[in-house]
């Protein structure tokens, strides 16, 4: 079935089978990579994107339901990658792996949108539903609480002779 | 630029025998007729117009060093080429770092596993840098007319102050091609004190691909023509194809193809037989495996499953272990005049690696050769399975290492190479396969469960004079074990008793089981450092003063099983007092834990603290990590960030992971059934590194395995509950 909708901007008409997920017509169809495939349950959050600028899993949300809406996947989060969240991801060396990390940037972004200065709680609200089997969740926590100008003690690290 | 193509080829480095794992890698350099500097290995001596690089520079400055292993989130991207622009000499800003194809006669060895790279690489590629640097200081020095020693280096560029002037690597690339290259065994390195880049928390190469989602992984591959495929595979391990209702699924929409494919041999770490669905798109394809109908042959396993294996150990261990391990003194009169005697017996269960991007390839095969683009962690061992399956030889296998989202082991098997590169062959397409989470997980290389009947005696002083241990493994000859289910006789604290008596009984398995970070260690640690744990708590000993008297019962400086005593000794004093071990009064329910262990060359102890709700719900408030990995954390981001992985990894192990086998497949499918950890779950995290004089060693592993008793541990403290199996989740904490 054609679907038409808005992909980080521009309009787009697809031809697809009407329960292809989004990520799928994302990944396969328009040849945007960065949504990734973890679990296809919504389960995971890899696959996060922002539908009318709500964060969603794109690996439930058949084609059939798209017509008309706004999308926006982490290739369309900023122009040139300088969102205050992919600045500090860069700044405190946040990706092992990187598999999850536009989904985890996605998710951290629509809570930013909301919840300008997010506390830890809201954060684990927020972020809970995306896994990263690398375990980065330390730095990115302190990656959202830098891009929102909010501090967390956290020890990192020392040396010792 | 053009230089004469007869020029002998100049070898200069000889094969250097490096630290720890007993590997070789031969690199000579040569300046090559495009005026660009090449670092390759010995054995291309005969193709003289291979040009095999870790450093290239160009005559307009550029310097692109080639990032030799496949990167898994471990960080090898970022830190082997570290240790090549250190010594040549460059900014980090000024290099352009390229991934290398597979190609061991180049590279020498590209494994990404048993956290061997550091070891591996820490000299030879030094030396790689330093031969470059050396050979355009001369270069420099020739066209000056000065000394080479009074010539110095900084950010790509050779200075001679003296005369005050100075020249760019760039243009002095072509200079530097007529030169003689130099031995690489004779090369000075820097002294670790003038270190610029090793040593300086250096972001990953790929950040910022990762961050604005641009293709990278494997699963990004998009080949011109290709085809989308899902494989069917018998959900017993090994099972083949009856009948499949091929000419059904053929008829679906957007479906291409479809066929059986056979096994490539019996072998469970081959092409195990199935049914492939090609079509245009990936959803298509897996929309068509929904209707497919095999009739299986599920072969002789289909009987096996966990509760069968439980019900074997328990008999095998009313039964004299099959062979002894390791035995020296008297155990029998040991125990009897013990002051002191525990037994227990502690299990723990199969766990799947589960690799956030599920396992995929694309390949493409034409003319009796094939082109791979594999998410993988050995890539040699997956040429070798391709060209023997498909019947072509290894030269004609070529394999684009594409970054892994997530290995942890799992990938050092190739199994989903051989899927894709068969089903290119059968289909005369280039093809993309891409297996599905329920595939991922249900057809896994486990980590094997495992059980152990322990029991040890303390003496009036509290000192451990006897340790027996039946471990009940897997092994399908009797003798071998089948992989990551082995144990050494020599297994810690084993040797620090005078009295010990470690042996094995073995059962059959069916089911695959391979490398899980920190293989074998991820488990024996747990049940080992529990169980010195229950022997502290009889001895009366605080359990940090009894390891430290369990390690002093050994040669200090001896390596014992590769473990020399007196670097655990500091690590385990050192999370002391960072933790501040014994100092502190916590409330009921709370407790800390503390565990070592010694793995894949890197020393950890770690402190747990946890809090147990009066209704049983685990909360791990923090932990405190202490390494010693030698003499220099190359590159500390990294260095953290696989600390805290790791750490949270362990954590997520014992607190939610199990696969169970039943009727001889694995019931969990997806993240609902088989959990990892969860940014909720995600303690604080204090990591400290002890520098010591040894040799440099890698960490991707060796900080998991401590993690997993010492949270044991602080259940116990805080509960008085010990944790004799896995995962938390099956037992009931509740307390009060």
């Amino acid at each position: 079935m054609p679907v038409t909708f808005t992909v980080n901007g521009t309009s787009r008409t697809v031809d697809v089978p009407a329960d292809m997920p989004l990520l799928w017509v994302l990944r396969d169809v328009l040849d945007l990579k960065g949504s990734k495939f973890g679990c296809g349950i919504g389960q995971c959050g890899a696959c996060t994107v922002h539908l009318n600028g709500a964060p969603v899993r794109s690996c439930q949300m058949p084609a059939a339901s798209l017509q008309g809406t706004k999308i926006t996947t982490i290739e369309g989060l900023s122009p040139d990658g300088t969102h205050a969240l992919q600045k500090a991801w860069e700044e405190l060396d946040v990706p092992q792996c990187g598999y999850c990390q536009a989904g985890q940037l996605m998710s951290a972004a629509s809570l930013l949108a909301k919840t300008p200065k997010p506390t830890d709680a809201q954060i684990d609200a927020a972020m809970n539903g995306n896994l990263c089997r690398c375990a980065t969740y330390t730095r990115i926590r302190e990656g959202i609480h830098r891009a929102a100008g909010t501090t967390r003690t956290t020890t990192e690290a020392g040396g010792t002779r | 630029m053009s230089l004469d193509t007869t020029l002998p080829r100049r070898e200069f480095l000889r094969v250097t025998s490096v630290i720890g794992g007993g590997l070789l890698l031969g690199t000579w350099l040569d300046f090559g007729r495009d005026g660009v500097l090449h670092a390759a290995d010995l054995r291309h001596l005969a193709d003289p117009f291979s040009p095999n690089a870790f450093i290239r520079i160009a005559t307009d400055g550029k310097v692109t060093i080639m990032a030799k292993n496949p990167e898994v989130g471990q960080g090898i991207k970022t830190m082997l080429p570290m240790l090549i622009a250190e010594e040549l000499d460059v900014d980090w800003s000024q290099i352009t770092i390229e991934q290398a194809m597979s190609d061991p006669t180049k590279y020498g060895p590209q494994v990404a596993g048993g956290s061997t790279a550091t070891p591996v690489n820490w000299e030879p590629l030094r030396r790689a840098g330093a031969a470059g640097r050396q050979m355009l200081v001369a270069a420099a020095a020739q066209v000056w007319g000065v000394p080479a020693a009074e010539c110095t280096t900084a950010s790509g560029v050779v200075y001679h102050r003296a005369s005050n002037r100075q020249a760019a690597y760039g243009t002095l690339a072509t200079a530097a091609s007529a030169l003689t290259a130099p031995d690489l065994a004779s090369v000075t390195l820097k002294n670790p004190k003038d270190f610029k880049i090793i040593g300086r928390a250096i972001g990953g190469v790929d950040n910022h691909k990762v961050v604005t989602g641009q293709p990278l992984f494997g699963i990004d591959v998009t080949v011109p023509g290709m085809l989308y495929a899902v494989y069917e595979k018998c959900a017993v391990f090994g099972g083949t194809v009856t009948s499949a209702n091929l000419d059904e699924i053929k008829a679906l929409p957007g479906v291409k193809n479809a066929f059986v494919v056979q096994p490539g041999g019996t072998a469970l770490n081959g092409l195990l037989g199935g049914v492939a669905i090609l079509a245009d798109t990936w959803w298509a394809a897996k929309s068509a495996r929904t209707k497919l109908k095999v009739v299986w042959d599920e072969g002789a396993t289909a009987q096996q499953s966990t509760a069968g294996f439980n019900a074997k150990a328990k008999e095998l261990f009313a039964q004299a272990p099959q062979r002894s391990l390791k035995a020296a003194g008297d155990v029998t009169a040991a125990f009897a005049a013990a002051t002191k005697t525990v037994e227990a017996t502690y299990e723990y269960p199969f766990i799947a690696h589960a690799t956030l991007e599920p396992q995929n390839c694309t390949a493409h095969f034409k003319d009796n050769a094939i082109e791979i683009w594999a998410p993988t962690q050995n890539p040699q061992s997956g040429r070798v399975l391709v060209a023997k399956t498909l019947n072509i030889a290894e030269k004609d296998v070529a394999i684009h290492i594409m970054r892994s989202g997530g290995g942890f082991g799992r990938r050092l098997n190739n199994d989903y190479m051989v899927e894709a590169a068969m089903i290119s062959k059968q289909a005369g397409v280039p093809v993309k396969m891409l297996w599905t989470r329920e595939d991922d997980i249900q057809h896994d290389f486990y980590r094997p469960g495992g059980y152990h009947k322990l029991k040890g005696a303390v003496d009036a002083s509290g000192k451990l004079t006897a340790w027996q241990n039946h471990f009940v493994s897997f092994s399908n000859n009797g003798t071998d074990f089948v992989p990551s289910a082995n144990m050494s006789g020599s297994e810690f604290p084993a040797l620090a008793a005078p009295n010990l008596s470690v042996g094995v009984s073995t059962m059959p398995l069916g089911v695959p089981t391979g490398f899980l970070r920190a293989p074998g260690s991820n488990a024996l640690a747990y049940v080992m450092e529990s169980f010195i744990d229950e022997l502290a708590h009889a001895a009366k000993k605080d359990p940090v003063q009894f390891r430290l008297e369990l390690l002093a019962a050994l040669p200090a400086e001896t390596p014992q099983g590769g473990m020399v005593p007196s670097r655990m000794k500091g690590v385990l004093e050192l999370v002391a007092a960072k933790s501040g071990w014994g100092s502190r009064t916590l409330p009921k329910g709370t407790g800390m834990g503390v565990a070592m262990y010694f793995s894949h060359r890197g020393y950890f102890a770690e402190v747990v603290e946890a809090t147990v709700s009066k209704a049983g719900v685990v909360k791990v408030n923090k932990v405190w990590a202490a390494g010693d990995v030698g003499s220099q954390i190359i590159n500390p981001s990294g260095a953290i960030n696989q600390v805290q992985g790791s750490v949270i990894d362990g954590i997520g192990e014992a607190l939610l992971q199990e696969i169970t086998i039943v009727n001889g497949r694995t019931k969990q499918a997806n993240f609902n059934d088989f959990p990892l950890i969860r940014l909720t779950q995600t303690p604080v995290i204090e990591t400290h590194f002890k520098i010591t004089e040894y040799p440099p060693t890698g960490m991707g592993e060796p900080a998991l395995p401590p993690v997993v008793p010492a949270l044991c541990n602080a259940i116990f403290a805080a509960t008085g509950k010990r944790i004799r199996s896995l995962p938390l989740s099956k037992h009931n904490l509740s307390w009060a």
